[in-house]
């Protein structure tokens, strides 16, 4: 796993490399320790009133700021207001609140109303606009702009009006070719919402094959269309145009997408069972299906355990209560959980580790870490050891680990495993640096003595006895060791 | 309160006053008093333009926070939104509107800013909820590129490489080609353009256009510009995805810093004095400016971070020797000269004191083991040393959980240093990632794939080392303390984009045109003419003044770069900076990644 010791070192020293460390650790802290003990003695002599070159609130923003405006004058009159409007509490402060706040109205609203319509009408709405929303640029002219108006710009006029932000009437274009000059006119021009809006204008008058056909030779707009119809949210139209355009990989992916739409677990799951069959690539399609199996363990999993937990019979929910349902986890949280709750159940069980195993396919270091984890976290020791444990035929066991003992010692230390726990697996990490190294660092006393004996590194073993306790067994270890 | 902007080789300030006259001219339309309801978003850049004294000379009395529900009370005659042109913000605007008391005497006005430009579709939107006819003044503020600093704009666009690489919508490099005719109105018309990258070549046909079809805006100005270069992010992928080693860069990775200012941990930061220590320990994340009007700032800034502990100690000594001098002023005039440069050295200590604690709080990060694993897998990448098998750092990552941003850096890291990965390299880094942080992901690793920074090796070739050596992108001998290259921002690796820069400067590109094909989309140049007499005639030993301009955006570590070829001593050019947005690695493939919260419909 590692390159051998002699290798690293080379390859550190040959200055290809550089560590990003400070060239002399000592001097840079120092020289920073100087800096701040300058400032700090300087305190005392300087008046700090008024030390700063701008005034600054104590949030931070300096005085006269916008952000630091819009507090101050708000909060005189937010205060005034408390209590009167409790939807104004409810939108928080915090910008990042506010898709929540807008959840029950939205741009959705303003597309959705087509999308329930059954897909027979799509053909005749097409040609009429009874009934069916207005989605062009203002087509009525306000009156100031009045005298801006006329009624045969080109194309080229219009777009540029447009790009002005000027209102322009695009209904005077009738023919598929004035449409099709219209809308090169807006993608020659690369404005976003110019295009953006003739294509809404197309979208309305055109019917949907042909302005299929005819974006597939125009990338960008096509792309522009794809965008808009993503954001709000038109999924039907915007599968039938991927479908049209045979791009079957997009079309499953933005199919899959929708499932997080969908907060009901159950209907995520048949909806995710809908999703399987559909064309992702090979890859892709085994996750996919995994992803459903997952949420079917799930539902499973958490429907037993809520029971367990409420029953109060089971000993480990009693001790160790849930924190979280573990729905919609990833498939190692999955893992962990089930380690840590169904261990020892049998692999005919759902909810069973091994099972999980088998069924995702989990490779063996991913299991071991994972379990490792779990069982440490419980302080399940035998278990740890078992995990590590093989027998050979003649009945003989073996200590092996396939993600490195010292691996497994520091996810041990971090569950602040007992140091006789810890030096057992410290002792089998195979690097003689590393081991000395680990064994140092945690206190493993006894296997760094045990090394440095095995290395008959006398004058190690001797430095080493000032880090004992005196007086203990350890020091008198060392002594027999050093004098023999 | 601007006076960094001037500080440089062209002077930004004139940016900045046309900006501020557009906005005062706007506010004179709408006659009386006035509150203004802010886009959030909107703050920090309109921060750098005006404070709220200008406003309010323009009879602003108060300001709120867009959000749901009723407006405030405020005695005022307008209401004014300052919106960028999304949909869900219409709809809380709307909200707003409909929500306000009809029977209120007197009325209060609507009227929307749109910025930067006004949308169609927000418009029709308002139509459609009714509201549309509410608003008295809707009109656009052109804020295309800010002024953050003395050498540097941005346009502040977050989504722009997502837009133009992913979805292949072209408006914000709309708005750079508007924002560069802006800035040809002020500064003269630039008579050279180069570019490489699909995103480039379009911005300058739009300049071209736009320039064919206002025949007036044929200017007078001599020009400030000699070049300007315009760089598509895709044609280095790898710089943003590498760890900045920058002072400025790291403060960026680290806290992140939003429109020039940063917010830090308070601990670092205590109360001054010892007296008042102990009962208000600061709890709220303190707020800094960090732009070039600190000149200890200034100074350190583009620095390798293992250069600054030795500046802030120099600057100690510096400091503290000029406080001793009061022992030794003894006449009335030595007091008096004294005193008078006490506010001078007050205003050095306290920015001393900062940035002191600032590095303290970064040193704590860098001498990390993480930090130190991590970045030695980046520069093994990028050295191009196993960039072809599983990477064990990154996999014992994947198993501990670490944050999802970085392993996702560290994959695509990978992948931009080997031309792709190895199909089954790649098969094994999703299988991971998948199952551990959750199958929706499978929309973000999409995402990347289409953006190019995360794919399998299409062609069996791997082209990096060739553009590596070429380019001289790995530097062997790095001087971090007194640098000679470029490569002292990464420790190492010399960003591709500024080298690019470089070497177009001295030799011309000419001598590096076989890589320039291995990279995405084609080079170019153009040539604007100039009327005879605005041509230049340079003096002996004069600089060339280039700007470049990245599309996608720019890191700090690319802009100290920069910087530090502007200041060689026979570099013979100078550059200015602009970008659709300031980022590091982690903004970048945040802003990549697909919303897994569900959306708010």
């Amino acid at each position: 796993m590692s390159r051998a010791r002699a290798d690293e070192e080379e390859y550190w020293h040959s200055s290809k490399f550089r560590a990003f460390t400070f060239d002399d650790d000592d001097d840079e802290l120092s020289q920073l320790k100087e800096s701040k003990r300058a400032v700090n003695s300087l305190r005392d002599i300087v008046d700090d009133d008024d030390d700063d070159l701008e005034r600054v609130s104590w949030s931070g923003e300096p005085v006269g700021s916008i952000s630091w405006s819009i507090k101050e004058t708000a909060s005189s009159s937010t205060s005034s207001l408390e209590g009167r409007d409790s939807s104004l509490q409810k939108g928080s402060s915090s910008y990042a609140a506010l898709p929540k706040q807008v959840s029950s109205y939205s741009l959705s609203n303003l597309f959705k109303g087509r999308n329930k319509l059954p897909s027979f009408q799509s053909l005749s709405d097409a040609f009429s606009d009874a009934g069916v929303k207005n989605y062009a640029p203002e087509l009525r002219r306000p009156k100031a702009e009045y005298k801006d108006y006329s009624s045969d710009w080109s194309p080229k006029d219009t777009v540029r009006r447009m790009q002005r932000g000027k209102v322009c009437s695009l209904e005077r274009f009738r023919s598929l070719q004035d449409k099709l000059m219209l809308l090169d006119e807006a993608v020659a021009g690369h404005d976003g919402n110019v295009i953006t809006a003739v294509l809404i204008f197309l979208k309305r008058t055109l019917r949907r094959e042909i302005l299929f056909r005819e974006l597939e030779v125009r990338q960008v707009a096509l792309c522009h269309l794809i965008h808009f119809l993503k954001e709000t949210g038109e999924q039907k139209f915007l599968l039938d145009l991927l479908r049209f355009l045979d791009r079957t990989e997009e079309v499953a992916l933005s199919q899959y997408r929708e499932h997080l739409n969908i907060q009901d677990v159950e209907k995520r799951k048949e909806f995710l069972k809908g999703c399987i069959g559909l064309p992702f690539s090979a890859e892709d399609s085994s996750h996919i299906q995994d992803h459903y199996t997952l949420l079917e363990r799930q539902i499973i999993i958490e429907a037993n355990d809520r029971h367990l937990e409420t029953a109060g019979q089971s000993e480990i929910f009693r001790k160790y209560p849930r924190k979280a349902s573990i729905l919609n986890m990833p498939l190692v949280t999955t893992l962990f959980y089930s380690c840590f709750y169904h261990y020892t159940e049998a692999e005919g069980t759902f909810s069973s580790p091994t099972n999980l195993k088998k069924t995702f396919k989990i490779p063996d270091k991913q299991y071991v870490l994972t379990a490792l984890a779990a069982r440490a976290k419980l302080r399940a020791w035998d278990d740890v050891d078992a995990l590590f444990t093989t027998k050979n035929w003649l009945g003989y066991t073996k200590k092996k680990a396939p993600i490195g003992f010292h691996r497994v010692v520091e996810i041990l230390q971090r569950n602040n495993a007992p140091v006789q726990v810890l030096q057992e697996y410290v002792r089998l990490v195979e690097d003689v640096e590393t081991r000395l190294n680990l064994a140092t660092k945690y206190k493993c006393h006894d296997v760094v003595i045990e090394t440095y004996r095995d290395l008959k590194d006398r004058i190690q073993l001797t430095a080493y006895k000032c880090k004992v306790e005196r007086g203990s067994a350890d020091e008198e270890k060392i002594n027999n060791i050093l004098n023999n | 309160m601007a006076a960094h902007l001037s500080s440089g080789r062209v002077n930004l300030t004139a940016l900045r006053e046309a900006g501020r006259r557009e906005l005062r001219e706007f506010l004179d339309k709408c006659a009386g008093t006035k509150a203004i309801v802010w886009d959030e978003y909107l703050t920090g850049p309109f921060g750098l333009i005006a404070q709220y004294s200008l406003l309010k000379e323009h009879e602003v009395e108060k300001m709120f926070t867009l959000k749901p529900g009723r407006l405030p009370q405020a005695d005022v005659k307008n209401i004014i939104f300052f919106v960028r042109p999304k949909l869900e913000l219409m709809d809380i605007i709307t909200d707003n509107v409909l929500r306000e008391d009809r029977g209120r005497s007197p009325q209060r006005d609507f009227h929307i800013l749109f910025v930067p430009r006004r949308s169609l579709l927000c418009e029709q939107w308002l139509k459609e909820q009714g509201v549309l006819g509410s608003f008295i003044h809707r009109e656009q503020y052109s804020l295309d590129l800010i002024p953050f600093d003395g050498d540097l704009l941005s346009m502040e666009s977050e989504s722009a490489f997502k837009e133009c690489y992913l979805e292949s919508d072209q408006t914000s490099l709309y708005h750079a080609a508007k924002g560069l005719m802006t800035l040809q109105a002020l500064y003269g018309t630039i008579p050279q353009i180069f570019g490489k990258g699909e995103c480039a070549r379009h911005v300058a046909n739009m300049m071209i256009r736009m320039k064919r079809e206002f025949p007036g805006s044929q200017n007078s100005i001599f020009p400030v510009f000699d070049t300007l270069l315009l760089l598509d992010r895709n044609v280095d992928l790898l710089t943003p995805l590498a760890t900045q080693l920058t002072y400025e860069g790291l403060i960026d990775e680290i806290y992140g810093i939003q429109n020039t200012y940063v917010k830090l941990p308070p601990e670092k930061f205590a109360p001054k004095k010892q007296g008042e220590g102990g009962k208000d320990l600061p709890t709220e994340p303190k707020k800094l400016q960090l732009n070039s009007a600190e000149e200890l700032y200034a100074e350190i800034r583009d620095k390798n971070f293992n250069a600054v502990g030795s500046v802030l100690s120099k600057k100690a000594k510096i400091i503290s020797a000029a406080f001793e001098e009061r022992h030794h002023a003894k006449t009335v005039g030595e007091i008096k000269q004294f005193v008078s440069q006490l506010p001078h050295m007050q205003a050095a200590r306290s920015s001393l004191a900062n940035h002191t604690s600032i590095a303290e709080l970064i040193k704590d990060i860098t001498t990390s083991e993480d930090f130190f694993d991590n970045l030695t897998v980046e520069q093994e990448f990028m050295s191009g040393i196993d960039t072809d098998k599983v990477n064990n750092y990154i996999e014992d990552c994947i198993a501990q959980k670490h944050p999802l941003i970085k392993i996702l850096r560290l994959v695509c890291l990978q992948s931009v240093c080997n031309s792709g990965l190895k199909q089954k390299v790649l098969d094994y880094y999703k299988r991971e990632i998948l199952q551990t942080y959750g199958y929706e992901h499978i929309l973000t690793l999409n995402n990347l794939e289409k953006a190019g920074l995360l794919k399998p090796q299409t062609s069996g070739r791997n082209n990096y080392p060739t553009i590596r050596k070429t380019l001289r992108l790995w530097m062997d001998d790095v001087n971090e303390q007194n640098p000679n290259d470029i490569s002292y921002v990464y420790s190492g690796y010399a960003p591709l984009s500024v080298r690019l820069a470089q070497l177009l400067a001295r030799p011309g590109w000419r001598s590096i045109e076989e890589v320039l094909k291995m990279l995405p989309g084609p080079h170019f140049e153009e040539r604007q003419q100039l009327p005879t007499g605005l041509q230049k005639k340079r003096q002996h030993g004069e600089n060339r003044v280039t700007l470049v301009f990245f599309l996608g955006g720019v890191t700090y570590a690319e802009i100290a770069a920069l910087r530090f070829l502007s200041q060689m001593e026979d570099g013979g050019t100078e550059y200015v900076i602009a970008t659709t947005k300031l980022i590091n690695g982690t903004s970048w493939i945040k802003s990549l990644m697909e919303k897994l919260e569900p959306a708010p419909f």
